[in-house]
């Protein structure tokens, strides 16, 4: 039986030597683009807008004093009885809601999530050019299995501070310690015959809340 | 899973049969159009798609060129956020670190997300011989594992598989495995998918021990990344209190912010999407969220004998998209089965003989199933040039001497069966005239020439290929 610390000195050995030879690589050209979007608010979210709803999320813009209105209205509207509340999540987005709040302290079990109907939260970033929400576990999103558990994921963008065109725009506005899960569109499979699916094992049904001042 | 790919027969003879298989040829052929045509809107949405390929290239280049540094850096760093790594020199040494760690945790069953390194090692296999189960969660790896069956496509694993038998599949052998498919089950997707969300569910929310591999692993902050589709990855990932990750030692890539060449090139080059559904990245452990235990295991099995190859080691740039499989009309009318590892189509026709080496007539006749079309240079979002190292590796194949000559005739009974089924060509054909600009010039290579030139072959085409290829290229 070998030690571990001789399977790290023999991989790393037989990398260097198999390197020995070889020519310097060149430095890397990053000469692609930032984005490929106007560099206008409106044209950004409107693109934000689009590439959502094409990957068959939901799509709603809102005033921050209508969103708990609207989001009490889009639980109704998907007959969400329960719903699991993330940690931070701002007290008056669920005030327009009738719906039981299971708050997470940390403690539900995968079996109690499953058993809630819905997730409300606020996310870290959205992604226009790839219609994309990314949550970073910060507050108002809570653990990465509150947002996979139950069947509908209600997610809440800020678009004033959370919008941006690009990937090469997002990464650095991201903190990589953090665990993080980018969602764009609802679970899907292609694996039978290439027909996509909507809602496989995350959440079957994703509605995303633009909140435009 | 009873299916093996040891003691496969070599390309020629398992394509042939592929060939026959009527059913076989028409679900691979529907589904690599389809998806040709979608990854092709996808790709032209980017302007800057050349440059990013580029970027690609060379990122993958210098951090191959300094792979020690990058390796110890992503082993620091992971370490220093909470989590284990090991290194494993070949499939046996990963295989028994995993089951080690898994019975260190006292289960009996672990679920996976679908994984080419540990298909690779034959993980499941050497878990239910320690008496752990392992269950495969992706669809398509569920519709491969109930079939007991071996996938054939790196992506869509099951893409042999028409809807009518997996209705079959999962109605027959469900109960097997656990929650039996819905009585009346039919066979429209949505509710097969729906059968598998069900069978799956009571096993992601019970499981104590995943295990997966990664796209792609940071070296400097330590984060490993987990592209998917179904959620099947977040389950996996995320509600086990044990996590086993198993992957390539190139997968490494230096900086956080080269995910953002890879993000923008592998969706779009795989499933034709702007982005994949779900995506996660995570780094050691974090308090409260996740598993309380990660492991990484590094894995080495071939790679570094593919690294000492100065013209073979650009397969190791691969990002595993598969869009060389589904514009390879070898692929397409062989089928995945054929190429007799986990890695088929023209990827897995240079990595397979590189990992394995080529002392078995299968991975001895790899290189050669191929025209040279060179269509999955054309797509490779890593601009790997497969023409080129197919032709190199075979070269080394004839090197061999004697026995390699005899390995090589039987390797031109492949080309000549190819031949013979000149429709088989015809989709590459107009793909590759489409993309002149991109595509190497140097064909037909010295391997085909080599093949036609060969006088004491009783089986040559009647037209030589040369003269084929000229013909169909006006
Ligand atoms: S060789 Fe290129 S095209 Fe083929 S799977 Fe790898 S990255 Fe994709």
């Amino acid at each position: 039986m070998t030690s571990a610390s001789s399977a790290r000195d023999r991989v790393l050995g037989r990398v260097r030597r198999a390197l020995a030879d070889a020519p310097e690589a060149p430095e890397v050209t990053r000469d692609y683009l930032v984005s490929h979007t106007p560099d206008d608010p409106a044209t950004v979210l409107d693109l934000l807008h689009e590439n959502l709803a094409d990957y068959r999320a939901g799509v709603h813009r809102s005033t921050r004093q209508h969103l708990p209105a609207l989001i009490g209205e889009l639980l109704t509207g998907h007959g969400a009885r329960t719903v699991v509340v993330p940690p931070g999540l701002p007290g008056d987005w669920l005030a327009g809601s009738d719906a039981r709040l299971r708050h997470d302290d940390g403690h539900l079990t995968p079996a109690e999530l499953d058993s809630a109907d819905a997730v409300v939260t606020g996310c870290a970033l959205a992604v226009a050019e790839t219609g994309t929400v990314v949550l970073d576990a910060g507050p108002g999103q809570g653990r990465r299995a509150l947002t996979l558990i139950p069947d509908l994921h209600i997610c809440v963008v800020d678009v004033a501070g959370q919008v941006v065109a690009s990937l090469p725009q997002a990464l650095p506005r991201l903190d990589p310690t953090r665990p993080t899960t980018w969602i764009s569109g609802p679970s899907a499979t292609s694996d039978i015959e290439l027909d996509r699916v909507e809602g496989v094992h995350g959440p079957r049904t994703l509605e995303v809340v633009l909140v435009v001042e | 899973m009873s299916g093996t790919f040891i003691g496969m027969p070599s390309f020629p003879e398992a394509a042939r049969d592929a060939v026959r298989d009527t059913t076989l040829r028409g679900n691979l052929r529907h589904a690599t159009h389809t998806i040709r045509a979608k990854r092709a809107g996808a790709v032209a949405e980017l302007d800057d798609w050349a440059q990013l390929r580029e970027a690609g290239k060379q990122i993958k280049d210098r951090t191959l060129r300094h792979l020690d540094t990058h390796l110890e850096q992503v082993e620091r760093a992971v370490t220093a956020a909470g989590g284990t790594v090991h290194w494993a020199a070949d499939a046996d040494e990963a295989n028994r670190i995993v089951t080690d760690l898994v019975k260190a945790t006292g289960e009996t069953e672990v679920v996976k997300v679908k994984s080419m390194a540990t298909q690779e090692i034959g993980l499941n296999a050497a878990l239910e011989e320690a008496g752990i189960r392992a269950y495969e969660t992706d669809l398509a790896e569920l519709i491969v594992q109930l079939g007991d069956d071996l996938p054939s496509h790196i992506l869509v694993p099951a893409i042999h598989r028409n809807r009518g038998e997996i209705r079959d599949i999962f109605r027959d052998n469900m109960a097997d495995w656990g929650r039996p498919a819905p009585d009346g089950l039919t066979d429209r997707p949505a509710d097969l998918a729906e059968a598998a969300r069900l069978h799956l569910r009571e096993k992601f929310l019970r499981a104590k021990v995943g295990i997966s591999g990664a796209n792609f692993m940071v070296a400097e902050t330590g984060t490993l990344v987990v592209v998917e589709s179904e959620g099947n990855g977040r389950m996996c990932l995320t509600l086990p209190e044990t996590l086993i990750s198993v992957v390539g030692i190139e997968k490494v890539v230096p900086t956080w912010r080269d995910l953002e060449v890879f993000l923008q090139l592998l969706p779009r080059s795989s499933t034709a999407e702007r982005m994949n559904p779900y995506t996660t990245m995570w780094t050691g452990t974090t308090d409260g969220d996740g598993p309380r235990a990660f492991h990484l295991v590094l894995l080495d099995n071939g790679r570094t004998d593919t690294l000492a190859d100065e013209v073979g080691r650009q397969a190791l740039r691969c990002i595993r998209c598969s869009a060389c499989l589904n514009v390879c009309p070898v692929y397409e009318r062989a089928g995945g089965h054929a190429y007799g590892s986990a890695y088929p189509g023209p990827i897995g026709a240079i990595l397979t003989p590189q990992l394995r080496g080529t002392a078995t007539e299968l991975d001895a006749s790899l290189p050669y199933a191929s025209s040279l079309c060179g269509a999955c240079y054309e797509v490779c979002p890593v601009a790997i040039d497969i023409p080129e190292v197919l032709v190199h590796l075979r070269e080394k194949v004839a090197d061999q001497g004697g026995r390699g000559h005899r390995l090589e005739r039987a390797a031109m009974r492949a080309a000549t069966w190819l031949l013979d089924h000149p429709a088989a060509l015809t989709a590459g054909e107009r793909l590759a005239s489409r993309t002149r600009k991109l595509h190497p010039r140097r064909l037909p290579g010295p391997g085909v020439r080599e093949w036609t030139n060969s006088r004491d072959l009783p089986e040559l085409p009647a037209e030589p290929f040369r003269d084929w290829w000229k013909k169909n290229h006006e």
